[in-house]
């Protein structure tokens, strides 16, 4: 198939001439000499450092912030006094300007490797300077951008720089691809910023040829190579009317008949609050507190929790904010609490609550800080519990939560044996959340870690479905709210079935918001019953997918 | 010769905005200025490479020598930006 598949880090189509940005330079020949006239090529050499550190200047100063200090420390490389030296004494020993500038260079770049660390990352700064001077003592193009076309291309690279994009709108690219980057990659905020669309964590990026015409998709992450006149218009089409809808749907989370689904965020700390807010949440559905207990040797003072605690809840004034109490163990070992012996499979070892039925110091701390930094804020504080197997394990760990002055108690429905006994769990609780990514690992007995194993962690998977409904209506026999905070939450067709099954809220990455929101929008309750029904009428992912969309005519037109 | 003994401050040492800007500021001057890790070699402070290879971190003594008229003066100002955290 003619296309690749990234991560889509900022939204929109891009359609373009495809340019791959190399830096590669080739080194000057050891042997190269100069004519014979030293200070005419020294001369020539120092013009070259010249107008190489004026162009670096002049890039930070149009990029301004961060890239510009980049560059300012890259010009003054190229006009380093001592480089000067060292370069004239080169050429004045015969070797040509190209090549005097490559050693040059060499010796402080050995030593600026050597240190390693922060200062080794500095070398590629260095490159950029040498194979800038080099290629233009040598008439070759500068590496790193083409010339403005008559049309807007695609770039597509390894990884970008600050000085490879300083200079760039909108009017000279259409999109960005890369093979690195994550969505808070340099390459990703650029984009943002500028508008324009990108693909970020794309294989094979760097390796497209030259002038292949490229289509981007900077919100499904596909990159299609050479694409015909009709998927063109296709994938503009439907990306414009995802935008106006997505931008459209604004507000509460509802359906189009104005049953109300609270949208979440699902944050790992403070540090995710602005993006949930950017994405419209409504409060936060999962709030995950690993990141206070990891990589460390002792456990957080209550002082320091509060303080986290409050970095997000102070986010939400009079919203809910659904914290979970540690969920170590598994694939999130901790060094201050290690398991009592040797698990030979730790997703079923001592875990989650059952980590805190070991340790309730641990628990009562992390209780009294969340109760303390409830009281200091406006926001709805509800506390749930992960791993919970039993309804004496609810009953527990909600007594311990009233103790501690908490007024909200849930736990996570994540094993089967408490969604298919979760009318005895209700009766135990103020709500469920129901964690899909375990739930699908303990269903289908098969490890999260293991790779290979992706098919049986698919949300549509005719047993999870049927477990969701099981927990959720084991709470709507108690009027308990039953929410759901794992991937499935996120997908906007799955999101709609979720509601059809009585689902109450959704939380989800920030990233996935608008979607949700949009597809909810443009169906009824209703519709959204149906599509349940048909989902859990069927007996496979495939099948249960085609047969809810069949009731959710908008997706489609929005290449959701 | 005019001398200051300085412990840099700043979290990435004498690296990116604090090495750039230090370079900068004796490269205005018209005297010559080194710099050397306490018991190191000098190197020219108006290069940047120079400066950069030394490799000071936080914590470092670095010590700044110059002659000459307003030596003084570059090395009060260069001690300010060396020693800023």
């Amino acid at each position: 198939m003619n296309a690749l598949a990234g991560v889509g880090v900022s939204p929109g189509v891009g359609f373009g001439p495809g340019y791959v940005l190399s830096r590669e330079v080739p080194v000057p020949d050891p042997e190269a000499r100069h004519g014979g006239d030293a200070e005419a090529e020294r001369d020539r050499a120092a013009r070259a450092l010249e107008r190489v550190a004026a162009d670096l200047e002049e890039r930070g100063v149009r990029a301004g912030g961060q890239a510009q200090e980049i560059l300012r420390a890259q010009a003054l490389m190229a006009r380093d006094p001592g480089l000067a030296v060292g370069v004239a004494g080169l050429i004045d020993a015969g070797a040509s300007a190209a090549r005097a500038v490559y050693e040059g260079f060499g010796g402080y770049r050995e030593m600026i490797v050597g240190a390693g660390g922060y200062l080794g990352e500095r070398a590629a700064d260095l490159d950029d300077v040498r194979d800038r001077v080099v290629a233009l003592l040598e008439g070759l193009p500068a590496p790193g951008l083409p010339d403005a076309g008559a049309r807007p291309y695609v770039l597509l690279a390894r990884d970008l720089a600050p000085a490879d994009t300083a200079a760039l709108s909108r009017e000279v690219v259409a999109a960005f691809v890369t093979e690195q980057g994550g969505p808070t990659s340099h390459t990703a905020i650029l984009a943002r910023a500028m508008g324009v669309p990108a693909v970020v964590a794309c294989p094979g990026a760097a390796s497209v040829v030259a002038g292949t015409e490229v289509l981007v998709d900077g919100f499904s992450g596909l990159v299609r190579l050479d694409p015909s006149q009709e998927e063109v218009e296709t994938v503009t089409r439907a990306a414009a009317a995802r935008q106006a809808v997505l931008a459209a749907a604004t507000g509460p989370g509802a359906t189009s008949d104005g049953h109300a689904v609270p949208l979440l965020a699902n944050v790992g700390g403070p540090r995710d609050v602005e993006g949930a807010l950017r994405g419209g949440a409504e409060g936060v559905g999962l709030y995950r507190t690993e990141f206070l207990f990891l990589d460390r040797t002792v456990p957080p003072t209550e002082e320091e929790q509060v303080a986290a605690y409050l970095g997000v809840l102070d986010a939400f004034p009079g919203r809910r904010v659904v914290v979970r109490t540690l969920d170590a163990g598994a694939d999130k070992p901790l060094a201050f609490l290690p398991p009592p012996g040797r698990e030979p499979n730790p997703a079923l070892g001592q875990r989650g609550l059952r980590l805190f039925q070991r340790h309730p110091e641990i628990m009562e701390t992390q209780l009294r800080a969340l109760a303390r930094a409830g009281l200091q804020s406006s926001a709805k504080l509800q506390v749930m519990a992960p791993m919970v197997a039993t309804r004496q394990e609810a009953a527990w760990y909600v007594a311990a939560c009233k103790e501690a002055g908490l007024t909200s108690a849930g736990v996570m429905i994540e094993i089967p044996s408490a969604a298919l006994r979760a009318g005895d769990l209700a009766a135990e609780v103020d709500f469920f959340s129901i964690g899909t990514n375990d739930l699908a690992q303990y269903t289908l007995a098969a490890d999260r870690e293991v790779g290979g194993l992706g098919a049986l962690h698919d949300p549509w998977q005719p047993a999870l479905l049927d477990l969701v409904l099981a927990a959720v209506n084991g709470a709507a026999e108690r009027g308990r709210p039953c929410g759901v905070c794992g991937e499935a939450a996120g997908d906007p067709a799955l999101a709609c079935v979720l509601v059809g099954m009585g689902v109450t809220s959704l939380s989800m990455a920030p990233t996935a918001l608008p979607a949700v929101r949009a597809a909810l929008s443009l169906h009824s309750q209703e519709q959204c019953v149906l599509a349940a029904q048909a989902a859990l009428a069927a007996s496979c992912p495939p099948d249960a997918r085609a047969a809810a969309r069949a009731h959710l005519p908008e997706l489609a037109g929005l290449a959701l | 010769m005019a001398q200051r003994q300085i412990t840099v401050e700043s979290e990435v040492g004498l690296h990116a905005r604090p090495a750039a800007t230090f370079v900068q500021t004796a490269a205005k001057a018209s005297l010559d200025v080194t710099v050397a890790k306490q018991g190191g070699q000098p190197v020219n402070a108006k290069s940047i490479l120079a400066v950069l290879a030394l490799d000071v971190r936080q914590g470092d003594t670095v010590v700044i020598e110059a002659e000459g008229e307003g030596a003084d003066e570059l090395l009060d100002a260069l001690a300010l930006i060396a020693s800023a955290p």
